[in-house]
């Protein structure tokens, strides 16, 4: 359904004059989702990953320069085609209740997204339906934002995404701080989504909440998926892991190990030469440095690591 | 029930600081080396013999410590008795009240218009920030900034008075012509020049805030939603951008008033346009205290009217003061 | 082969970075200075030149701007260049003053206030309330009044009109001073309030201050030229750009437009240089702003 192949994300910030510096967060990522699956996109939180679903979603800011391909059921996603599935085809599920218009009623805000949608004349009824379907009581539509509880603008969020036909869900960090039972009913709405035969892209630092719902799960360091495996590889001791960094962050949940690995990632302002995750790598050669990795498909993985075996 | 609270609260400043302010002008006032005897018989001083001045000073009761005068002035004012205008022969609050509803028109037109403009000029510039529009209208804006309101209306006057002639002179009625024979039409011809260089001198604030204000807004998170499904520009403008934008422009309007009031004065001056600003700088020039006095208290009513209700708007208008009080 | 030269251009450029900004730095200390010495030339030279200035030639009246007199002549044949340019001097002098004496009101109000706090902020800060909700224009032509006109009347009225936003804005930073972790020790440490005060809060004031004074600048001559049109701030006999505007009033009707418009315009441009000159130096000065 979704395809991203080597993308890469460059902001130019241009200071006084003709001074300027080069941020690289996204750097040859690759990612591949299919309808009824639940992809995780996991990493640590502030390391780039909603430029993701920014940038599949045609979103970035104007100093962004993107590299590479997005291809969405057999196109290659243009600007134009990403203006006419914005919404449409394509749907985001931002982080938080700040992602809706403070001044604006609920209500008109839900209906806003169905018209934009492209339900014109039914959009009304969509909007009805949606909020019966979340739950949501019939007088939050005459409610401001800042009214909903934690709870209520979390299933808000969603009804917006889904209140079109959206086949693909881009759900950008849905679970931020919030109550445990929030975060079940959210991780559920979105495993209902797939089941739909919807795509769902969780992107996530939870990796425990991305290991409830999905079926990939996409490691991401420093602007790149360094492995993609199948939900069941994070089990045991992690010996269906093969990305040293995979290894080492199972190793480091606290129901495992509880090991921390040494060293912190790098800054995108300062990207290593070679494999990005070769200073802090206990395998790295001398070959690590030389040249980026690619993607290798190994038995069901998909790893980043020229030491990987299967 | 709140609203109430804080309309009340509102009013008791409205007091305290009327209050402060008539202490402070009668106070320097009374420390002005101006003789207001002298200020008031004017040239015809020189007939006037020491005697006579006395008896002028003991029925004003100059002669009294100036507590004593203050309070009496303080009762008088209660008793809505601003005294009487040496320079127009007619109670202050008399004179006050015909020449505000002259400024008011002319000030009501500045305001709108410049309300208007600026805000639109602010919401295009915002849009297409870094564009050539952007730049033109921010220079524009710039400039318009550290212009002297007098010259803009004597630049005005030259282009379209004296050369053009679409315009007239002068006066807020044709001269010779009796007031209630004057047309609106007419009125209107002598208002447009005074209010187009108000209303040119005050888009520039509210142009550059908005301006501000809007990119701040296209930058926010549920701007980024609202393109996430699949709103264009100027969707985004007219369903989340004016919402956003409006309110705080509004307020910025009703605080300029101050400044509105300052550039009346100039460019009545300037065309001769009978309003309260001409006879601020009669009553300052020609010595006439009570009226401005008078003056002082009304302006500072005017002006904090202007704040209170952009104050008052917000609370009525936001939900989220209105609604959101307890939390 | 390929990452050398790709390293050596990043370590170039990064050079080149360093450089470009040094010159932006430099470039704009320059344009301070120049414009300095420029202000001070036009203060000094013109002031020198009233004399010059008023001298009237009958036999050049009313003249249209030419070579010989780029802004034209007046009713009593001034040339209006050397008019523009005393009349320039003296609201500048007029100005500076008045910007001096309301920046150290400003200071002094917002510095009592912020250290000594309690009923003694509540006091300043009604003071400075009260200030700011009355109309300038009117304050300035009740202070005029009550100071007798002149050039007193004018550099009081100004002065004392202006100093509310700066006083606030002192305020604001001494407090944020003093809450911060270093001056909370140093007063734990012993030292007295006026230590703290010399060595802790006035040098993060002074840049403040000085971008205020810099600021109030363009306020204090515009509102100057203001009342001086109005007629209630200097003489005729002292000819400020005010009155050299309030004069051509006169004479508008009978299409000597130069009388007014070019003055004005001059007055403008200097108004405008103030304005960058303030802004220029506050991200000079302010190390908050320059990062921007």
């Amino acid at each position: 359904m979704l395809e991203v192949r080597s993308l890469s994300i460059h902001f130019h910030r241009y200071a006084r004059g003709l001074r300027r510096t080069v941020l690289t967060p996204v750097v040859d990522l690759d990612l591949k989702v299919s309808a009824g699956e639940v992809v995780a996109v996991v990493g640590s939180s502030g390391s780039g990953k909603s430029l993701l679903a920014h940038a599949v979603l045609g979103i970035l800011p104007s100093n962004a320069h993107i590299e590479g391909e997005i291809w969405y059921k057999g196109q290659l996603l243009t600007p134009e085609r990403q203006a006419a599935m914005r919404g449409r085809r394509i749907a985001l599920i931002p982080q938080s209740v700040s992602f809706l218009d403070p001044l604006m009623r609920v209500g008109a805000q839900v209906l806003r997204a169905a018209q934009l949608s492209g339900k014109n004349r039914h959009s009304a009824a969509a909007q009805r339906a949606i909020f019966q379907r979340y739950q949501l009581p019939l007088e939050v539509e005459r409610w401001y934002p800042f009214q909903l509880s934690g709870g209520m603008a979390r299933r808000t969020l969603v009804s917006m995404a889904v209140v079109g036909e959206a086949e693909l869900i881009l759900a950008d960090e849905p679970t931020p701080g919030l109550h445990p039972e929030v975060v079940q009913e959210t991780l559920n709405h979105l495993r209902q989504l797939a089941d739909e035969q919807r795509g769902v892209v969780l992107i996530t630092h939870d990796i425990q909440a991305a290991l409830q719902v999905a079926d990939q799960i996409a490691v991401f360091y420093a602007g790149t998926t360094v492995e993609i495996a199948p939900v069941t590889a994070f089990s045991g001791k992690g010996e269906g892991l093969l990305h040293p960094y995979t290894q080492a962050l199972w190793r480091s949940l606290p129901q495992n190990e509880f090991i921390p690995l040494p060293g912190m990632q790098p800054s995108p302002q300062d990207l290593p030469q070679g494999c990005l995750f070769a200073p802090r790598c206990p395998l790295a050669t001398a070959e690590c440095t030389a040249e980026r990795p690619t993607m290798r498909a190994i038995a069901q993985n998909q790893v980043r690591c020229i030491h990987a075996q299967g | 029930m709140n609203i109430l609270r804080y309309l009340i609260k509102k009013l008791l400043r409205l007091i305290l600081l009327l209050f402060t302010i008539s202490v402070l002008s009668f106070t320097l006032v009374s420390l002005s080396p101006i003789d207001p005897v002298q200020a008031y018989v004017g040239a015809e001083m020189m007939r006037i013999g020491p005697e006579q001045r006395q008896r002028i000073a003991e029925r004003w009761g100059l002669n009294d410590p100036p507590v004593v005068r203050y309070m009496r002035w303080l009762s008088s004012l209660m008793r809505g008795d601003l005294g009487t205008s040496a320079i127009y022969n007619q109670p202050v609050s008399q004179v006050i009240r015909q020449r505000f509803f002259t400024s008011l028109g002319l000030m009501g037109t500045a305001w709108v218009l410049s309300g208007v403009l600026g805000f639109l000029l602010g919401v295009l510039s915002g849009a297409r920030a870094g564009s050539w529009v952007d730049q033109i209208i921010r220079f524009y804006a710039y400039l318009l900034a550290s212009t002297p309101a007098f010259w803009l209306a004597l630049l005005l006057l030259i282009v379209f008075a004296v050369f053009l002639k679409w315009a007239p002179v002068c006066c807020a009625t044709p001269p010779g012509v009796l007031p209630e024979q004057v047309t609106f039409a007419q009125r209107l011809h002598h208002l447009v020049l005074p209010a187009l260089t108000l209303s040119i001198i005050g888009i520039a604030n509210i142009t550059l805030h908005t301006r501000q204000k809007l990119i701040t807004i296209l930058n926010s998170d549920y701007i980024l939603f609202a393109r996430a499904q699949g709103e264009n520009l100027f969707g985004l403008i007219w369903h989340h951008g004016l919402r956003n934008i409006a309110l705080p422009a509004i307020t910025l309007q009703f605080a300029s008033i101050s400044e509105l009031f300052g550039g009346s004065v100039l460019a009545e001056q300037v065309f001769a346009y009978p309003g309260l600003g001409q006879a601020t700088v009669q009553a300052g020039l020609r010595s006439d205290v009570p009226l401005l006095l008078g003056i002082v208290l009304f302006s500072t009513l005017f002006v904090f009217t202007g704040n209170a209700l952009a104050d008052i708007l917000y609370h009525l208008i936001d939900p989220r003061i209105r609604l959101g009080v307890e939390s | 082969m390929n990452l050398e030269v790709s390293r050596s251009s990043t370590l170039w450029s990064r050079v080149g970075l360093a450089r470009q900004r040094v010159f932006d730095r430099r470039r704009q200390t320059l344009f301070l200075i120049v414009f300095c010495v420029l202000c001070l030339g036009v203060i000094l030279t013109g002031s020198a030149r009233a004399a010059v200035a008023n001298q009237t030639n009958l036999s050049e009246r009313n003249q249209a701007p030419s070579w010989a007199h780029p802004f034209g002549t007046d009713w009593l044949g001034r040339d209006m260049l050397l008019r523009t340019w005393s009349g320039l001097s003296l609201s500048l002098q007029v100005g500076f003053l008045a910007a001096l004496f309301s920046s150290l009101i400003g200071l002094l109000i917002g510095l009592t206030a912020a250290t000594l706090g309690g009923a003694v902020d509540a006091f300043f800060s009604w003071w400075i309330d009260v200030f700011l909700s009355l109309p300038h224009m009117v304050v300035l032509i009740l202070l005029a009044f009550v100071s007798g006109g002149g050039l007193n009347g004018v550099v009081i009225s100004v002065a004392l009109t202006h100093w509310p936003s700066l006083a606030r804005v002192i305020r604001a930073e001494v407090y944020q001073v003093r809450s911060a972790d270093y001056v909370q020790l140093s007063a734990k440490l012993g030292r007295s309030s006026f230590w703290v005060a010399r060595h802790h809060i006035l040098p993060h004031i002074w840049p403040q201050f000085l971008v205020g004074l810099i600021l109030l600048f363009p306020h204090a001559i515009l509102h100057e030229a203001g009342i001086t049109f109005i007629g209630i701030g200097l003489s005729p006999h002292q000819p400020a750009i005010g009155i050299i505007l309030a004069e051509s009033m006169r004479h508008l009707s009978t299409g000597y437009w130069w009388l007014a418009v070019l003055p004005g315009a001059a007055l403008l441009v200097m108004v405008k240089l103030f304005d960058i000159l303030g802004e220029n130096g506050r991200a000079l000065l302010d190390p908050r702003t320059a990062q921007e």
